[in-house]
């Protein structure tokens, strides 16, 4: 049993995927429909972990975007340094060194975090999102530095300052300008999560090596590169429709 | 009306950008009611002095009194002043109206959103009454059927009505304008003019950078004129456009007009 989840979950995800498969199955080729529940179930948490990932990532990168544009040292070089030391460093270098790397101690093994730390779909999660808020909070950075000083100065002339001027006036701008490269960065990450399937992950990726080293049929591959094609369309369709309602301020009507 | 406390007082300010000094001591007064017309060729510091005022440029020397209340601030390690106390600011510039040349409507809200925005946030004014006022206020600026247009969608002239009615919702006690006509398309120059021509008949105190002639010699209860950081011409409109003291005046005015 994994924390926070019971069987119940996971026999729902298996229900899913063969209900899915049910229907779709009969419409595609062979060499998918032998093997269509593992394809399914390896999207279902594909997106599990890609949605978990964005989410959290988002979270910590907004305080430390906001760190990283202060002006006060004790918060912006540390966030500096989050952000070069995982923007600097292989994803699977990561993957390995905190999912290999955290067993090594002791105290960690012992503690009541171990059924976590020791689960690769929870360490391929936590991984992800720290990955990932470095990138967000560079890209909300670029945003916060775009907003247009005028608008800034309107809200201090108004009365606003600190929190108050970013939680009004700055970020909701700063969102706005950054939604185009932080689509781009959430198909990355979908992309990016199929190294998760290095540790023992089940995703799309780890389901589709499961399925080669059984049948050593290429077309497999195939296969995975059209689901993980598909997703990407529907979130690059999905950002597209989010930015024309974020762009309405600039359109004419 | 002297013997009141000043609406605003701004005294001997000075400051500096890098190695050129903008503002060499220049001093203002103004009583509730009065306009003043604070005029100057580019450079002349006149926008610079109306951002020490609110303090959107921190002054190196000099004094600033809202309504007797003044700024506190203490020298900072590289020389100038820095406010100490933040709230302080923020109390005060919420307190002053100001208009910017490029307006700098927030560009995500409304126009309806703009004007409740600070009044909400700031002053803690509720929504309900707040958006009683602004709707009154839109009226007034001749944009009642514009409140839901975002900034974008509307001409120079009524994107700078909008931004006067903005800062008229904090119901300030100066109104601050830093050129509000310079960035407009000569045609919608006169729709904000009237605006301004109207809230100085209100009694509204007002100081107001412009290179309009025509608004500081009939609105105006006393025009400044800025030179290389200092006052070189000071006095009634109809004194000091009549009879300038200053050959600078002089020469400024032959070229304006």
């Amino acid at each position: 049993m994994m924390l926070g989840f019971d069987i119940s979950y996971f026999e729902a995800k298996y229900r899913a995927s063969e209900a899915v498969c049910q229907i779709i199955g009969p419409a595609t080729p062979q060499g998918f429909a032998d093997y269509c529940p593992r394809f399914v179930q390896g999207t279902f948490t594909t997106v599990e972990i890609l949605v978990l990932c964005c989410l959290i990532g988002l979270v910590v990168a907004v305080p430390m975007a906001l760190a990283r544009v202060s002006s006060n040292k004790w918060l912006s070089v540390p966030a500096y340094v989050y952000i070069y030391v995982f923007r600097g460093t292989p994803l699977l270098v990561q993957l390995f060194l905190f999912y290999y790397g955290l067993g090594q101690f002791e105290v960690l093994r012992e503690s009541f975090l171990w059924p976590v730390l020791r689960d690769g779909w929870w360490m391929g999660v936590i991984v992800l999102s720290i990955n990932t808020s470095a990138y967000v909070a560079e890209i909300l950075r670029g945003g916060i530095k775009g907003v247009p000083e005028g608008q800034v100065e309107a809200g201090r002339a108004a009365g606003m300052s600190g929190m108050l001027l970013y939680r009004r006036i700055i970020l909701p701008q700063a969102f706005r300008i950054a939604w185009p490269a932080y689509g781009n960065e959430v198909i990355l990450m979908l992309k990016a999560s199929a190294l998760t399937s290095a540790i023992t992950v089940m995703d799309l990726m780890g389901q589709t090596r499961t399925i080669f080293s059984r049948s050593y049929d290429l077309e497999i591959f195939v296969y995975a590169a059209v689901l993980y094609f598909v997703m990407a369309f529907m979130l690059t369709y999905l950002f597209r429709l989010v930015e024309r309602r974020l762009k309405r301020h600039i359109a004419y009507p | 009306m002297s013997d009141s406390i000043p609406a605003l007082v701004a005294e001997n300010i000075h400051k500096s950008f890098a190695d050129t000094e903008v503002l060499k001591g220049v001093s203002i007064t103004a009583h509730e009611g009065d306009v003043i017309a604070l005029l100057g060729s580019s450079g002349s510091g006149k926008s610079t002095f109306l951002r020490c005022i609110n303090l959107l440029e921190t002054p190196d020397v000099g004094e600033i009194h809202v309504h007797g209340e003044k700024i506190i601030m203490q020298a900072s390690r590289n020389g100038g002043l820095i406010p100490v106390d933040k709230k302080q600011v923020s109390r005060i510039r919420s307190r002053l109206g100001m208009v910017f040349q490029s307006f700098n409507l927030w560009s995500h809200m409304t126009i309806l959103e703009n004007l409740i925005e600070a009044p909400v946030h700031v002053l803690k004014q509720p929504k309900r009454e707040a958006i009683i006022v602004a709707e009154e206020l839109l009226e007034k600026v001749g944009l009642a059927d514009k409140q839901h247009h975002y900034p974008s969608q509307l001409s120079g002239g009524q994107q700078q009505r909008a931004a006067i009615a903005r800062a008229l919702a904090m119901k300030p006690e100066v109104m601050l304008f830093d050129e509000p006509t310079s960035a407009l398309d000569p045609e919608l120059v006169g729709e904000v003019l009237r605006v301004m021509r109207g809230l100085a008949e209100e009694g509204r105190t007002m100081i107001v950078v412009t290179h309009e002639m025509g608004f500081a010699r009939e609105v105006s209860d006393k025009v400044i004129f800025l030179h290389q950081g200092r006052i070189e011409e000071e006095g009634r409109p109809e004194e000091v456009f009549n009879n300038p003291t200053s050959s600078r005046f002089r020469e400024f005015l032959a070229s304006n007009l």
